[in-house]
C-alpha cells in the first residue's frame, strides 16, 4: 500500500464530487447516530494499513446543531423505491438525486480519515433496484476499506432489512457496528408513515443480528481465531413526535428493543421538518427537549437502575414526561416518601435516585465517606451543585426539614425558561 | 529554604527522585520553593541551597500509591506553576494519611484531580482536532495545545498513522515521523503549515451538509469546540454563515407555518365541506376549479373513494356522475350495494387538468398531491367512521395506504387497517371505459368479481 493517497488529488477533482458529496451528506444527516465508541481496541502501528480504535470514541468536530461529528456520515444513494411519509428520500419527494460509487466513498473516507477529520464511515443508502442489491453495495464499501487498504478504524453500516438474511451476516463480518431503524415507535406509526416496510420484516432482521452478535462472542471465547462480528454491537433509531405515541410508549418500546436484541443504544431522533414534507406529517416539529428528556430516561434505565414502568411513572397522565424538569427529578417528587438520602449511610441504588448525583458523584461520595461522616460541604464539593440536592439530602450536618414537604418544592427547583425554547 | 527547579516541564521522572529525596529528608512543604525551568527564579534570592540527598534507607520508607502516581503523570503536564508543590504536598500528606487520596472531598485531592482532568481534556482535544494537510507528501499539522502533552500524545498518532509520513508542529516543539521513527524538532509557527489543501473544501462542504439547520444548539457546539481552536479547524470558518442561514431559515418556518399552517381539524362534515372549498395548499387547491366533496350518509358502513373529481363533477359538484359515475352505479346496482347507503369521496377534492381545444383534459395528481389531500380525507374517515372502504385504482388506494399499490397485486382481497376497518382495492371505472373488446369484457368482470367479495364483505358484518 502507498505511504499517501495518490487518489486524493483525483478525487477532488473528479465531476461533482463535492456536490454529490453535498447531496449525500445533507440526506444521511436525519440518522442521530454518529457514536465511534465501544469495539475492540486496534491499531496500525507496525505500518502496515491505516487507522486505529481506542475504545472511546473520538468528535472530531461539532455542528452548530450541537451535534459531535465524529464519522463521515454518507448515503450511497439517496435515490430509493421506497416512499416513507418522514423521510427526506422518499420516492415521491423532488429533491436533488446522486449516487457515489463503492470506489468513491473508499477514496472520500481514508482521505478525510489520513487528515484526521473522522474516526471512520457510517454508511448507509437508500433502496435502489433491491434492498440485497443495495446491502451487497454497501458491504463492498466495507470489505474494500478492511481488504485492500488494511483500514482498523470504525465502520457502521445502516442494515437494510428486507435484504437477505445471510447479506445482513455478512455485514457483521466487517462493520464495528451495524444499525436496523425501527423508524416509529408503534407498529400502527409504521403503517401510517413507512407503508412499504414491515413491522415483523425489522423485528427479525434484529433478531438475527441479536443472534449473530452473541454466537460471534462466544465462538471468540473458545477459539482464538473465530471471526469478529460486529463488536460494537447493534444499535437502532427511533423518529419521535412524527406520530402520536407517547413517551410512556416509547419508553415500553426502547425496554423492549434492549431487552429483546441486546441493543447497544437507542436513539431518539426529534422528527424535523423536512423540505417538501408530506401533508399527513404534523406542521410543527416536537420540542427538542422532548429528545433529550427521552435520552435522560434512556440513561436512568441503562446505567441508573430504574426499571421501565418506574420511568413511567415520572410522566403524567397523558404519558408524557414533562419538559420543565428531568425525569428523574419528576420521580423524585412523586415519590417524596422515599427521600431524604442519608449520605453517609444508604446503599449505592438510593443515592443513585438522588436529583443531582450522577454515576461520578455517587462513586467519589461512596469512596469518600469510608475516611470520614461526609457534611454539606464535603458532597458540594464532589458535585457541580448542591442547590438541587439540599431537599433530598442527609449528611453530618444537615437535615432538610420542611423542604421535602413543600408543595411549591418542584417550582423552587425548575430551572427558568431559556431562551433556546422560544424556538423550540 | 530550599530549591527545587522541575528542568522538563512534563518529566515525571525527574520531578519523583526531587520529591522522594525531599520527603526522605523530612523537608516540609512549606520548607521548598518549586520552580519551573533552569534559571533562578528570583534574581534578589539567595544562591539555592542544594537538594538533600536522603539515604537508600530512608527513599525506600517512601510511599506513593498507584492513584497518586497516575495522578500525578498527568497534573505535571498542566502549565500551572503550583502543579509542583500540590503534588508534593500531596506526597507528604500521604506518609501519614496513606489513604488520602480516596478522599475526593479533601481540597489537595480535589485541586490535582482538576488539573489532571484539564490535562486529559486537552490530550483528548488534541487527538480530536489536529488537522493534517498533505504538504509535499507529508501529513503537516500546526496545533497548540494548553498544556504540556505533545509528548504524551505522539502514541496516539503513531498507533493510527504509523503508514504515512507526519509532522505535528506546536509553539513548544515539534514531533516528526518519519521512516518509522519519531524525531524531535524545535518550536515552529504557524506558517510552517500554511499550505493549502484541496481536501479542505470537501471537508468543509460535508460540514456545511451534515448540520441540520432545523436544530441550532450553538451552546452544545461551544463547550464541547470553544472558539480557540476554531482558526485551526478548516470547517469552522463556515460556522459563522451556517449560524446566520438557520436563524433567517427558522424565522421564515415560522412566517410560513403561520400562513399555510392546517386549520384545526373540523368537527362536522359541513364544516369539513367547507374549509375544503377555501383550501389553497397545493397547485391543484389553487387552480380556480371547485372543490367537490364526499356525499352520503354521515354514518355509513361503506366509503367508496374515487380519484379526483372529472369535468362532470367539478360542474355538477357532486362526486361521480359523469359516465365513470355510470359505470359505478351500475356495477354497485349488479353486485347489490345500495349507492345511496355509502359515502362517495375522493382522495383529491380539486380537478387537476390541462385545457385542450376539446375540453379540459384529466390529469393524474401526483404522489406529492394526493398525499396533501390526505388531511382532508382523514378527517372524513374519522367522522363518518366506515367499516369497509373501497378504494377504486390506485389513487384513492395511495390516499388510503400512504403508498402506491400493485393493483392487480392487491385488488379483491381484504386489508385490515389500523382502525379496524377493512380496506378493499379495486380498478378506477373510468379504467374500463379506456380499454375495448375482450380486454373490457374481462376487466368488468374483475370489477364486478370485486364489487361482490366488497358485498358479501359488507353482509358478514352489517
Amino acid at each position: 500500500m502507498p505511504a499517501t493517497e495518490s487518489a486524493a488529488p483525483a478525487l477532488t477533482r473528479r465531476a461533482n464530487v463535492m456536490e454529490r458529496l453535498a447531496i449525500l451528506a445533507d440526506a444521511a444527516k436525519y440518522d442521530a447516530s454518529c457514536a465511534s465508541s465501544g469495539t475492540t481496541r486496534r491499531n496500525s502501528r507496525d505500518g502496515k494499513g491505516l487507522g486505529s480504535t481506542t475504545g472511546m470514541g473520538i468528535c472530531h468536530a461539532y455542528a452548530p446543531d450541537g451535534r459531535c461529528i465524529s464519522l463521515l456520515k454518507l448515503l450511497l444513494t439517496n435515490h430509493c423505491i421506497f416512499d416513507c411519509h418522514y423521510c427526506v428520500n422518499r420516492k415521491s419527494a423532488n429533491g436533488p438525486r446522486a449516487a457515489f460509487t463503492p470506489d468513491e466513498v473508499v477514496e472520500l473516507t481514508l482521505a478525510f480519515y489520513r487528515r484526521n477529520y473522522i474516526e471512520g464511515l457510517f454508511l448507509s443508502s437508500g433502496i435502489r433496484k433491491s434492498s440485497s442489491a443495495t446491502m451487497e453495495q454497501l458491504i463492498e464499501v466495507a470489505r474494500k476499506l478492511r481488504q485492500e487498504h488494511g483500514f482498523a478504524g470504525y465502520i457502521h453500516l445502516k442494515t437494510i432489512p428486507e435484504a437477505e438474511p445471510e447479506l445482513v451476516a455478512r455485514a457483521g463480518l466487517w462493520a464495528d457496528r451495524v444499525s436496523i431503524n425501527v423508524e416509529l415507535p408503534t407498529d400502527d406509526g409504521l403503517f401510517r408513515l413507512a407503508p412499504d416496510k414491515n413491522a415483523g420484516q425489522i423485528a427479525d432482521a434484529m433478531g438475527q443480528l441479536a443472534d449473530a452478535i452473541t454466537d460471534a462472542r462466544d465462538a471468540k471465547r473458545r477459539f482464538k481465531s473465530a471471526p469478529r462480528f460486529a463488536p460494537g454491537g447493534q444499535s437502532t433509531q427511533m423518529i419521535v413526535g412524527a406520530d402520536a405515541a407517547s413517551d410512556s410508549q416509547i419508553i415500553t418500546r426502547a425496554a423492549g428493543l434492549y431487552g429483546d436484541y441486546g441493543l447497544r443504544r437507542v436513539y431518539y431522533s426529534a422528527f424535523s421538518p423536512i423540505p417538501q414534507a408530506s401533508a399527513v406529517l404534523p406542521l410543527q416539529r416536537p420540542p427538542l427537549m422532548r429528545e433529550h428528556r427521552l435520552y435522560q430516561s434512556d440513561w436512568l434505565m441503562r446505567f441508573y437502575g430504574y426499571a421501565p414502568e418506574e420511568v413511567r411513572q415520572a410522566a403524567d397522565e397523558s404519558g408524557m414526561l414533562p419538559l420543565e424538569i428531568d425525569p428523574k427529578l419528576a420521580w423524585a417528587l412523586r415519590f417524596r416518601e422515599q427521600f431524604p438520602v442519608d449520605v453517609n449511610r444508604a446503599p449505592k441504588e438510593m443515592l443513585l435516585r438522588v436529583p443531582g448525583l450522577g454515576l461520578r458523584a455517587v462513586q467519589a461520595i461512596l469512596n469518600a465517606r469510608r475516611q470520614r461522616r461526609l457534611t454539606l460541604a464535603d458532597v458540594g464539593r464532589l458535585t457541580v451543585s448542591i442547590k438541587k440536592l439540599r431537599p433530598f439530602l442527609v449528611t453530618a450536618d444537615w437535615r432538610p426539614t420542611a423542604l421535602i414537604d413543600a408543595a411549591d418544592l418542584r417550582a423552587r427547583l425548575t430551572p427558568p425558561p431559556r431562551q433556546l425554547e422560544l424556538f423550540a | 529554604m530550599i530549591t527545587a527547579r522541575q528542568a522538563v516541564h512534563e518529566d515525571f521522572d525527574g520531578w519523583r527522585e526531587m520529591a522522594r529525596h525531599l520527603v526522605a529528608a523530612g523537608v516540609a512543604p512549606d520548607g521548598v520553593v518549586w520552580t519551573d525551568g533552569d534559571a533562578p527564579a528570583d534574581l534578589f534570592a539567595t544562591p539555592d541551597t542544594p537538594l538533600p540527598l536522603a539515604s537508600d534507607a530512608a527513599l525506600h520508607r517512601v510511599r506513593a500509591n498507584v492513584g497518586f502516581l497516575d495522578l500525578a503523570r498527568s497534573a505535571l503536564m498542566h502549565r500551572a506553576p503550583e502543579r509542583l508543590g500540590l503534588l508534593y504536598r500531596l506526597l507528604w500528606r500521604m506518609q501519614r494519611a496513606p489513604r488520602l487520596m480516596q478522599d475526593a472531598a479533601d481540597a489537595d485531592v480535589r485541586a490535582a484531580a482538576r488539573l489532571a482532568q484539564a490535562v486529559r481534556r486537552d490530550i483528548h482535544k488534541m487527538r480530536a482536532f489536529v488537522r493534517f494537510r498533505l504538504i509535499d507528501a507529508r501529513y503537516v499539522a500546526w496545533f497548540e495545545p494548553d498544556h504540556a502533552i505533545e509528548r504524551a500524545n505522539a502514541r496516539f498518532f503513531i498507533d493510527r498513522f504509523a503508514s504515512q509520513p507526519w509532522s505535528i508542529l506546536t509553539p513548544r516543539l515539534s514531533l516528526h515521523w518519519l521512516e518509522g521513527r519519531l524525531m524531535e524538532g524545535p518550536p515552529a509557527s504557524p506558517d510552517d503549515a500554511a499550505q493549502d489543501d484541496p481536501t479542505e473544501a470537501l471537508w468543509t462542504s460535508y460540514y456545511r451538509a451534515i448540520f441540520n439547520p432545523a436544530r441550532l444548539k450553538t451552546g452544545a457546539m461551544l463547550r464541547e469546540m470553544p472558539r480557540k481552536y476554531w482558526h485551526n479547524l478548516p470547517e469552522a470558518r463556515a460556522i459563522p454563515e451556517l449560524i446566520a442561514g438557520a436563524q433567517a431559515r427558522e424565522a421564515a418556518m415560522i412566517d410560513a407555518s403561520a400562513s399555510s399552517a392546517a386549520p384545526p381539524a373540523p368537527q362536522t362534515l359541513d364544516d369539513l365541506a367547507q374549509a375544503v372549498a377555501t383550501c389553497r395548499r397545493c397547485p391543484i387547491g389553487a387552480n380556480g376549479t371547485r372543490a367537490v366533496m364526499g356525499e352520503g350518509p354521515a354514518d355509513a358502513a361503506l366509503m367508496i373513494v374515487g380519484e379526483q373529481p372529472g369535468d362532470h363533477e367539478e360542474r355538477a359538484g357532486r362526486p361521480f356522475v359523469g359516465p365513470a359515475g355510470a359505470v359505478l352505479n351500475a356495477a354497485l346496482a349488479q353486485a347489490g350495494i345500495d349507492r345511496a347507503a355509502a359515502r362517495i369521496t375522493n382522495a383529491v377534492r380539486h380537478f387537476k387538468h390541462t385545457p385542450s381545444p376539446k375540453g379540459r383534459l384529466h390529469q393524474t395528481p401526483s404522489p406529492a398531491e394526493i398525499d396533501h389531500c390526505r388531511w382532508w380525507l382523514e378527517a372524513e374517515r374519522a367522522m363518518v367512521r366506515p367499516r369497509h372502504i373501497l378504494a377504486l385504482g390506485a389513487s384513492a388506494a395511495r390516499a388510503i395506504l400512504g403508498r402506491t399499490p400493485n393493483i392487480m397485486a392487491e385488488r379483491g382481497q381484504p386489508i385490515p387497517l389500523p382502525d379496524g376497518a377493512t380496506l378493499w382495492i379495486t380498478a378506477h371505472p373510468a379504467h374500463l371505459l379506456r380499454l375495448e373488446g375482450a380486454a373490457r369484457a374481462a376487466e368488468q368482470q374483475r370489477f364486478a368479481d370485486d364489487l361482490a367479495r366488497v358485498a358479501r364483505g359488507l353482509g358478514s358484518t352489517a
